[in-house]
């Protein structure tokens, strides 16, 4: 699947301006931006439900049609389902609308919908309907399968949960496209990552060579007490702290030590995608 | 046509198992019905009302307090005896033709042949048939016709707004369903709400109401049917594109009450003003409750009702248009 120069405004707001990237086929790729970067536009796009005002939405090489619909699952950042009926009762209203349904007890299975087949649609937890939308996403068989954040707001324990259903999709050879606020999340479940703010593209790669492309060894993070003029090599001033991005530890800790900055609150880790996100964005990714 | 019938069945069950709109729809037109029926069903007048034809005699029974007489001079016998018949008077007196009518089925004939004996001895009796009309008999079309146009109006117009609201219809667009399959199907379900309702009141009340039907049950399905169809129909329009649900109901409420007072579901529109009537017809209810008291109280047939069909039928075909013409998922 591949996006060329998609361009989208709502009156004045730029959401999407002039993004490209393409998702190899049976992999997962993690599309990552603060509140507002324009993820679900671009999402919303790709799947056939909003239209771009510029550019081109390709499938197996084709510009998308109406018969895409059939091809693809989709979980939206929120949906309302139908009520009075219970979760059985939803997935035989989908399954009857798409010409060759998955079977009902594999829907069941691979989304763990057993213990919640007859309860009715508004008295699921937020992880349950989760797993019951991601249950409607992939009854088509589809074979690419999008999903708009579908783990915010649940609790760690849900989410690892709901991360088990996206690895058994990702076996099946389904290409997936997953949105999400959780570094972690995005670390774990997808191939590539592309990183987006104000509608644009900043970063795509691999995880690893994310981290590999941006920070050297180690992520030094002290508290400056409005000290912002100490002379370290590659340092960086937030609001609150001091972060120097350093292969060479030995030597940033002793100028640390010269600066005679109060080293209490100081650590070195490893840097993760939270890290590189925050240096890309400037914003945090959960805000 | 899986996925027609799967929504329609969704929807149907939705329906069923809102309790709250559910009992509403069945008890609140049966609560109306039998209500009028036990507030205006007894209190008949002592008078005895006598339609005058021509100039009437001076110092005869007519003079009687309990007897009130109507000046009818200048109208048409038929609709005089037809009156007569649903026992609006209770006797017809001709003078330029020296005739009187009585209804043989209502008790004050006799009384009154007893009364008029001395100053009408010359007058020739004739005699007309018909039981009387309670107000229940004309008020059932108007009440049934009434829950007709409310769960129609809301039950598509408002439920589909609602759910463009929430998103429902948005995961609709999101699968291979198009949005003709998804409304005819929802028209549908509404459809076989709307007419298993209006049927299970009118048997209801009908089992200790006893309603006069003097024409034919087919017809009545018939305008019934195709009045459900025409109010569905405008509904359409106002789920065609509005997001708001507030907007929605404000909007089908402003609409409603105008057409259930002016197209005389309590009250006849009889002797309001013409500019009145003539609004009235712009209507549907108006021309399904028209046809219905038709049919069950003056007996008419497919030729006395045709006019009302045809409106019907025509608005159907317009608001369906309108309602395509404006439809977006979003
Ligand atoms: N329907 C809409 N009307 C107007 N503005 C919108 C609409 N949808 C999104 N936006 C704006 O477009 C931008 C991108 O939104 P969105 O794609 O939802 O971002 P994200 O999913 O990354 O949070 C935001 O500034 C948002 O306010
Ligand atoms: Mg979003």
């Amino acid at each position: 699947m591949r996006i060329e120069h998609l361009k989208k405004s709502y009156g004045a707001v730029q959401a999407v301006n002039d993004l490209s990237f393409s998702i190899e086929e049976g992999s997962c790729f993690g599309l990552l931006g603060p509140n507002g970067a324009g993820k679900t536009t671009t999402i919303e796009i790709m799947e056939g439900i909003q239209e771009a005002d510029s550019g081109t939405v390709y499938f197996k090489e084709k510009p998308i049609d109406r018969d895409f619909k059939k091809k693809v699952g989709i979980q939206f950042q929120s949906t309302a389902l139908p009520e009075f009926i219970t979760v059985k009762e939803t997935l035989e209203l989908f399954r009857a609308l798409y010409p060759d349904p998955r079977d009902m007890d594999e829907v069941i299975d691979i989304c763990s919908l057993q213990d919640i087949l007859d309860r009715d649609n508004r008295k699921l937890s937020g992880g349950q309907r989760q797993r019951m939308l991601l249950g409607l996403a992939i009854i088509p068989r589809p074979e690419m399968v999008f999903l708009d954040e579908p783990t915010t707001g649940l609790d760690p324990q849900a989410r690892r949960n709901f991360w088990k259903l996206i690895e058994k999709i990702k076996k099946e050879k389904t290409s997936v496209l997953l949105t999400t606020h959780y570094m972690e999340e995005a670390e774990i479940l997808c191939d590539q990552i592309a990183i987006m703010d104000h509608g644009k593209l900043l970063e795509i790669d691999t995880p690893s060579q994310l981290l590999e492309n941006h920070f050297d060894g180690a992520l030094v993070t002290v508290p400056h007490t409005g000290r912002t003029d100490l002379g370290i090599k590659g340092a960086v001033y937030t609001e609150t702290h001091l972060e120097v991005s350093t292969d060479n530890l030995d030597l940033t800790m002793n100028e640390l030590l010269n600066s005679r900055l109060n080293l209490e609150g100081l650590s070195i880790k490893k840097p993760n995608l939270d890290d590189l996100f925050l240096k890309l964005t400037g914003s945090s990714l959960r805000a | 046509m899986k996925q027609f019938t799967a929504i329609v069945r969704a929807r149907t069950m939705e329906f069923v198992r809102d309790r709250g709109t559910f009992f509403w729809n069945l008890i609140f037109p049966v609560v109306l019905v039998v209500g009028f029926s036990f507030a205006f069903g007894s209190g008949k007048d002592a008078l005895f009302k006598v339609g005058v034809m021509g100039d009437a005699a001076e110092g005869t029974f007519l003079s009687i307090e309990a007897v009130e007489t109507i000046d009818y001079s200048n109208q048409e016998l038929d609709g005089l005896l037809d009156k007569l018949r649903r026992h609006q008077i209770d006797m017809l007196i001709d003078f330029n033709s020296s005739s009187y009518y009585l209804n043989t089925e209502a008790a004050s004939a006799e009384v009154l042949r007893t009364m008029s004996g001395a100053d009408l001895g010359q007058f020739t009796e004739q005699k007309v048939e018909g039981e009387a009309i309670r107000y229940v008999d004309w008020l059932v079309p108007g009440v049934i016709g009434m829950n007709m146009l409310f769960s129609c109006m809301f039950g598509v117009g408002f439920v589909i707004v609602r759910y463009r609201k929430n998103g429902v219809l948005k995961r609709m667009k999101a699968t291979p369903v198009t949005p003709l399959t998804f409304i005819t199907a929802q028209m549908a379900s509404r459809f076989l709400i709307v007419l298993a309702t209006s049927v299970a009141v009118y048997a209801g009340t009908n089992l200790f109401l006893n309603f006069m039907v003097n024409g034919s049950y087919l017809l009545l399905l018939l305008i019934t049917m195709l009045a459900i169809l025409c109010m569905i129909s405008f509904g359409l329009i106002f789920a065609a594109r509005i997001k708001s649900e507030e907007l929605a109901s404000g909007l089908m409420n402003l609409l409603t009450f105008p057409m259930i007072i002016f197209s005389g579901v309590f009250f006849s529109l009889e002797g309001t003003p013409e500019i009145m009537q003539q609004v009235s017809r712009i209507f549907p209810l108006t021309h399904f409750i028209e046809g219905a008291r038709g049919i069950m109280i003056d007996g008419a047939g497919l030729v006395e009702i045709l006019p009302n069909l045809t409106v019907l039928g025509g608005m159907t075909v317009l608001f369906l248009g309108i309602a395509a013409f404006l439809f977006r998922w979003e």
